[in-house]
């Protein structure tokens, strides 16, 4: 008997789920880095929801990367394959599937408003662990911290109280556990 | 001056002569004058002076392919860099390893738009494998000696070096190239042993297995194409190619069935339809060969083999990937194929190829004689049988005539076959050919063409003539973009826009221009003695062979259509495309 067909024979399944990633990108920080990793994304049409980079390592001279995408299985497999191919990236993970991780974010958030509102404002801030880092008697810019869900709570909560301005950082995220990168 | 210290420009040229490059091609300015004093004050790396920027990067692709070194190319700044793209390009898309030197205006004056000023790394960073911009001349030479490791190892591409003119005035230190070890590239080679036994596992179990083979076979070095035709020899496997892979299987065995694809044999296509194992090898699934990839191979477990971890599971989903270099991992499926007793169903085997036979007969490459007009496939079959016992290299433009050269020009060797494949370059051809003849001087270098896609790069003949390179330029002139007049006439109710070659040049005169020499071949009986008039004349040919106007090139797998529904010389007529389809290329 011939063999039954294993192959799944189209990647592009119309109908297969998004997922979201959050991927882990050593890189050399040299110049361009950044900007061949950006391309990479517009260039093959991948989707960036966050973006953060920063040096990790100065005498390595090292940076790390994490970008926040969605696509299906296949196209987060082709994206993390895609950037491994780039010369200067050390490694990739993701760390939804290869390694589970945790994720935060911070937020700058001005709320403008008096009254009762403005006490309100407060008070929300307070179950939010949100730190007041400037104050005016008519204004508090909050800086919270967490993961992204709770930040998207607090702007939610935000909004009606005179929410006037927002800064993100955009998720920085680690592997759980013992395991460095 | 210290002994060890050079100018930026000297250094160049040490690391070139270092790496062991003997030709590079280039065209001056004022952003590279240093290297070209350097290069001018010594007589180990020779320059060949192209006529467009263009020119020299398919001439180091042509240079690259038909050696398996590295091709160097030398472009100023500005305009430099930008005629070079399309060349880069071509040289990413097919995995051809380049190495381009672009000079760039002064370090103090980047970004204030100076004259002949452009990002060349911003420009080239999706058309390179990797690009270097050197601000100080101390890395000057490290960054070149990386940029040759670069194009030449793993999958192989082109890198540019853009050195600013300061830079090559500066003095810096000069390291060899031993002791290089990259901080973060280190491509694999080896296959993983368990996938290799999980591979020989499924081709000794076969019914109806066959190999796909391409350029990464070629890349990967001739041991790569010796190893293939062990494997094949001893699996008896039939083996079809893509257009990139065509020579690294001797195209006389009985186990070739042709290339495949769009304008692939019905054979090699119907095999790849019915296979139950499909051995990939150094191929990438390119849309040209699945055809509709919902019907690609509906019933066979896939075999991938292929150095770079992007092309696995890329358009096709494979049951056994294997990352590794071609010849690495052909010498270790022969190890194992060898340790087992009987692998393979003989009996199955024979009834494959007697099916495969059955395909065999339809004679897809056929095509209506004439007595009164050349057709273009009798002329590449004629070229084919008077140069066939000569040291042939073959390059083409990109059209009708290109598949034809593919499908009719029978390869026996690697190396010798020099196509854009991947990005479809028209104009590459008589470049490339100028890039193949710098390389070997001695051998018959020939530019299979269309009187289209050869305008696009005429000047280059000029490069030819100055250099004595004898190229022979054999236009199969149907006056019409040919590809572009089929696929009018498939999909746009034969409303032929623009593709016409209206005012097309006297050929021959032309060449006389330029101070080669022009023949014209009309009539099919006159046809052999003319080829050979070209190929007996020792200096470059244009030879204006006027062939059939409206030959369609097939077999053909229309856009959108699987392997099985393939357009063939005896069913063309009633032969449509899909709605669908024409949304497709």
């Amino acid at each position: 008997m011939p063999q039954q067909p294993a192959s799944a024979y189209f990647l592009v399944d119309k109908h297969s789920r998004e997922t979201r990633a959050t991927l882990s990108i050593l890189v050399d920080n040299e110049v361009g880095a950044l900007a061949r990793v950006v391309g990479l994304f517009a260039g093959r049409g991948y989707n960036i929801e966050s973006l953060t980079v920063a040096e990790t390592d100065h005498l390595r001279h090292t940076s790390r990367i994490t970008i926040v995408t969605r696509g299906t299985a296949d196209v987060i497999e082709q994206i993390k394959a895609q950037l491994g191919r780039l010369i200067p990236v050390h490694r990739v993970i993701d760390l939804a599937v290869d390694k589970p991780g945790v994720e935060r974010e911070m937020a700058l958030i001005k709320v403008v408003g008096e009254g009762d509102l403005r006490a309100e404002a407060l008070r929300l801030s307070k179950v939010f662990r949100a730190r007041v880092i400037d104050i005016t008697h008519t204004s508090f810019t909050f800086e919270v911290t967490g993961s992204p869900v709770k930040i998207e709570a607090f702007i939610e909560l935000m909004v009606p109280l005179g929410l006037v301005e927002l800064s993100r950082t955009g998720v920085v995220a680690i592997s759980r556990g013992i395991e460095a990168m | 001056m210290s002994d060890k210290q050079l100018t930026g420009a000297q250094i160049v040229v040490r690391a070139l002569r270092d790496q062991g490059v003997r030709h590079i091609f280039g065209y001056p300015g004022g952003a590279v004058l240093p290297i070209y004093d350097a290069l001018f004050q010594q007589d180990e790396v020779e320059h060949v002076l192209v006529r467009h920027e263009q020119g020299a990067a398919h001439a180091a692709e042509g240079y690259a392919r038909s050696t398996g070194k590295a091709g160097v190319l030398l472009v100023t700044s500005g305009p430099g860099a930008t005629n070079a793209v399309t060349g880069l390009t071509d040289a990413m898309m097919d995995s051809i390893p380049l190495v381009c030197i672009t000079g760039q205006v002064p370090t103090h004056l980047i970004g204030s738009d100076a004259f002949q000023e452009c990002d060349t790394v911003g420009i080239t960073r999706t058309c390179t494998k990797h690009n270097f911009l050197v601000k100080d001349v101390d890395d000057l030479a490290r960054v070149l000696h990386d940029a040759f490791y670069i194009a030449t190892t793993g999958r192989p591409g082109p890198v540019v070096v853009d050195i600013p003119k300061d830079v090559q005035f500066r003095l810096g230190e000069y390291v060899g190239p031993s002791n290089i070890l990259h901080r973060t590239y280190r491509p694999r080679k080896e296959g993983d042993p368990a996938r290799i036994a999980q591979a020989i596992d499924l081709m000794a179990n076969a019914r109806r297995p066959v190999f796909y083979t391409g350029g990464g076979v070629i890349n990967s070095g001739t041991r790569a194409s010796q190893l293939l035709r062990e494997l094949v020899a001893l699996t008896g496997f039939p083996i079809t190619s893509t257009l990139m892979g065509l020579g690294a299987f001797p195209a006389s065995d009985n186990k070739w069935l042709g290339m495949l694809g769009m304008h692939g044999t019905y054979e090699a296509n119907l095999a790849m339809n019915r296979c139950d194992v499909m051995i990939n090898i150094g191929a990438r699934f390119d849309d040209r060969v699945t055809g509709r990839l919902d019907a690609f191979s509906p019933g066979s477990r896939k075999i991938h083999v292929d150095i770079d971890p992007s092309s696995i599971n890329k358009n096709v989903r494979v049951d056994v990937p294997i990352l590794g270099d071609c010849a690495e991992v052909l010498a270790a499926m022969i190890e194992a194929w060898k340790a087992r007793e009987r692998p393979g169903d003989a009996a199955a085997l024979a009834q494959w190829w007697q099916q495969i036979e059955g395909w065999r007969e339809r004679k897809s490459l056929a095509y209506q004689a004439s007595t009164e007009t050349i057709k273009p496939q009798y002329a590449v079959e004629r070229l084919y049988k008077l140069t066939r016992e000569r040291k042939t290299y073959i390059t083409t433009e990109v059209g009708q005539h290109q598949m034809w050269a593919a499908q009719h020009y029978r390869f026996e060797e690697p190396n010798r076959w020099m196509t854009s494949g991947g990005l479809g370059t028209m104009g590459y051809g008589i470049p490339a050919a100028v890039g193949v003849q710098v390389a070997h001087p001695d051998a018959l270098v020939i530019d299979i063409a269309g009187e289209a896609s050869v305008q696009m790069t005429m000047q280059e003949l000029s490069t030819a003539v100055q250099y004595r390179l004898p190229i022979k330029i054999f236009i199969l002139n149907n006056e019409y973009m040919g590809m572009v007049r089929q696929w009018q006439q498939l999909l746009h109710g034969g409303r032929y826009a623009h593709s016409y070659s209206e005012a097309l040049p006297d050929f021959v005169k032309l060449a006389e221009a330029y101070g080669a020499k022009g023949i014209r071949a009309i009539d099919p009986a006159d046809l052999d003695a003319k080829i050979m008039e070209m190929i007996d004349h020792d200096g470059p040919v244009v030879f204006d062979c006027m062939v059939d106007k409206l030959e369609n090139c097939l077999p053909m797998i229309p856009s959108g259509a699987p392997h099985d529904e393939m357009i063939l010389p005896d069913n063309q007529e009633s032969a449509g495309v899909s709605d669908a389809g024409k949304m497709l290329v």
